[in-house]
């Protein structure tokens, strides 16, 4: 028992001192440094034309990609979960692509493809429409890093809640769309907040790829991930920190909204 | 009126139906009754329209409805595991499908109220389904399927989720509420007794294939074949001839014509007693009798008896 006990104990540290050194003390140094010199100098640095201009891109990038996410996600679910149709396994396979590939590797296909001398790119300026170096090519460079998130939190949810109170449903005369609206939705609605949420972190935090497409044009196509990047470059530390606060203060935000939207639904 | 015609239904290789021509009567309650893998529920659910037969034709209240979604069939489903909507109360539960007729809503409340009334619900319309127990559910499925007021009742195994004693309380309560809303009902079940207790009509299924039809007592009494026999209650093989256990004679004295046999165990089950003998040539024949019946004869492990097969109550094959 004393063996056991101690095992526990000594294991239970082991891996709390391992979340905290990997994790909490680099976020906490973070907020510590950003908030060294008072808040005055934190607000200050978070209201330059540049950073606000930084914080406006991401969230615009933001709520572009994430309802794409959202919708695209559900609906992918629903098709691996309760379809059958040849390619099934492909598509499975295929929305784990943004994991597997890095995100800089991501930006560069983009380039590849969208650039002035990529595939497109002389139809493109023929038209005068530009994605490299502008909103467009960040909104679907993000797009690609933050796609998995919601299928991958939803299916799971789906296959467990079945589809038995969907035929109920039916049999209660509901059309598929009434019953996609009043039974699914509220019922993967945990799994969907979820996967919003880590769409929604992905898409303000990513940096890779977006970096390879923005073309880092201050006040223009500087997310708020590039301005940290450029203020560390040039030794601002104090900025960077404020900057990489401001994230995960909208992080954390989303995680509040989405819990409050999870839990209202349940009880209505 | 419920009419099936000729339906087959196929999943792959595997025939879950093979021509299937039933009716189910106005205002009467039929039960599906077969072992798991008969085709019961795939019969139900082609009646409910959420499969689709490979052929055949399905006619509700003379209307063909082969071909109609089941959101046009006008007709109430229960599950076995209740399918309830766990992110609703009961209330919002029962009034699903009047909310999607778009229903007034001081209807509907009514309508409600009424329904968790009849269904012996009352005070827990603000509950949700996780704070019931599965009686209770399975009484709100009930409820919500009535609530559209269906031309059809189809119950599939609505009591096959619940412990045994909640299940004959509901069936007792379940016949009593089909007194008193008559409405036409198909009923699977794969257990016999609970088939003998509800059905009007009894369509005993086996591989797909109809074995038996009719009232319950003529499917005990008159058996089609082994099977229905075998199904319908407990049996005995006498000189490989199978009867009913409470058919069985014996006697502690013997008689012309009769057997010698020993008794090998004596099981008392309250009311009746279940006595196991072996014949001569080691056959064993499992015996029910009355209380009464065993006081007189006083069977125990060990003593010899004389046994008499019924004549009367031979398969016609």
């Amino acid at each position: 028992m004393n063996v056991d006990r101690r095992w526990r104990i000594s294991l239970r540290v082991v891996a709390l001192g391992y979340l905290a050194v990997l994790l909490l003390v680099p976020v906490a140094l973070v907020f510590y440094r950003t908030f060294e010199k008072g808040i005055g100098a934190f607000f200050e640095s978070i209201t330059t034309p540049a950073a606000i201009s930084a914080l406006f891109l991401t969230l615009e990038v933001a709520l572009i990609t994430v309802p794409l996410n959202a919708v695209f996600g559900v609906l992918a679910a629903m098709a691996l979960v309760r379809g059958k149709f040849p390619g099934k396994r492909l598509l499975d396979a295929l929305i784990d692509l943004p994991f597997a590939i890095s995100p800089v590797v991501i930006g560069l296909s983009l380039l590849l493809l969208y650039g002035r001398t990529g595939w497109f790119g002389p139809w493109l300026t023929e038209h005068g429409i530009q994605i490299i170096f502008s909103l467009p090519g960040i909104v679907l460079a993000t797009i690609f890093v933050s796609m998995p998130f919601v299928v991958r939190e939803v299916a799971p949810v789906l296959k467990e809640v079945g589809d038995e109170q969907e035929q109920a449903a039916a049999t209660l005369g509901a059309s598929n769309w009434q019953s996609f609206w009043r039974v699914t939705l509220p019922s993967i609605r945990w799994g969907l907040a979820y996967g919003v949420v880590l769409s929604t972190a992905r898409a303000i935090g990513e940096f890779g790829a977006v970096s390879v497409v923005s073309g880092k044009i201050a006040g223009e196509t500087e997310t708020l991930t590039l301005l940290v990047e450029k203020r560390f470059q040039n030794f601002d530390l104090a900025g960077a920190y404020a900057a990489s606060a401001l994230l995960a203060v909208i992080a954390l935000a989303t995680l509040v909204f989405m819990s409050v939207f999870g839990s209202r639904r349940a009880e209505s | 009126m419920i009419t099936v015609e000729n339906v087959t239904k196929r999943f792959g290789e595997f025939t879950a139906l093979d021509d299937i021509s039933i009716e189910a009567p106005d205002g009467k309650l039929t039960a599906l009754l077969g072992p798991s893998g008969s085709g019961k529920s795939t019969l139900l659910r082609v009646i409910a329209g959420l499969e689709v037969p490979d052929s055949g034709k399905i006619v509700v209240s003379g209307n063909d409805a082969t071909r109609l979604p089941p959101q046009k069939r006008g007709i109430g489903f229960v599950f076995q595991h209740y399918a309830a909507f766990k992110h609703m109360t009961l209330r919002d539960n029962v009034a699903f499908g009047l909310k999607i007729r778009k229903r007034p809503k001081a209807e509907i409340t009514a309508k409600v109220d009424e329904l968790l009334h009849l269904v012996g619900l009352d005070g827990f319309a603000d509950r949700y389904p996780n704070q019931l127990s599965g009686g209770q559910r399975q009484r709100m499925a009930l409820a919500r399927a009535l609530a559209v007021e269906p031309s059809v009742l189809l119950l599939d195994e609505p009591f096959g989720a619940l412990d045994a004693n909640v299940r004959s309380d509901l069936r007792a309560w379940l016949r009593r509420l089909h007194e008193q809303v008559p409405v036409t009902t198909v009923l699977v079940t794969h257990d016999q007794e609970e088939a003998m207790e509800l059905a009007d009509r009894i369509v005993l299924l086996r591989d797909g294939k109809i074995s038996q039809v009719g009232p319950p007592r003529e499917l005990y009494d008159n058996p089609a074949d082994d099977f229905v026999m075998g199904f319908l209650g407990p049996v005995s093989k006498v000189r490989g001839e199978l009867v009913r256990p409470h058919d069985v004679v014996l006697s502690d004295r013997p008689e012309d014509g009769w057997e010698e046999a020993m008794v090998q165990r004596v099981v008392h089950l309250g009311f009746e007693v279940r006595v196991e003998v072996v014949r001569h040539d080691g056959e064993e024949v499992s015996v029910q009798l009355t209380r009464a019946e065993a006081e007189a004869l006083e069977p125990e492990s060990g003593s010899i008896v004389w046994l008499r097969p019924p004549s009367s109550a031979k398969v016609s094959a």
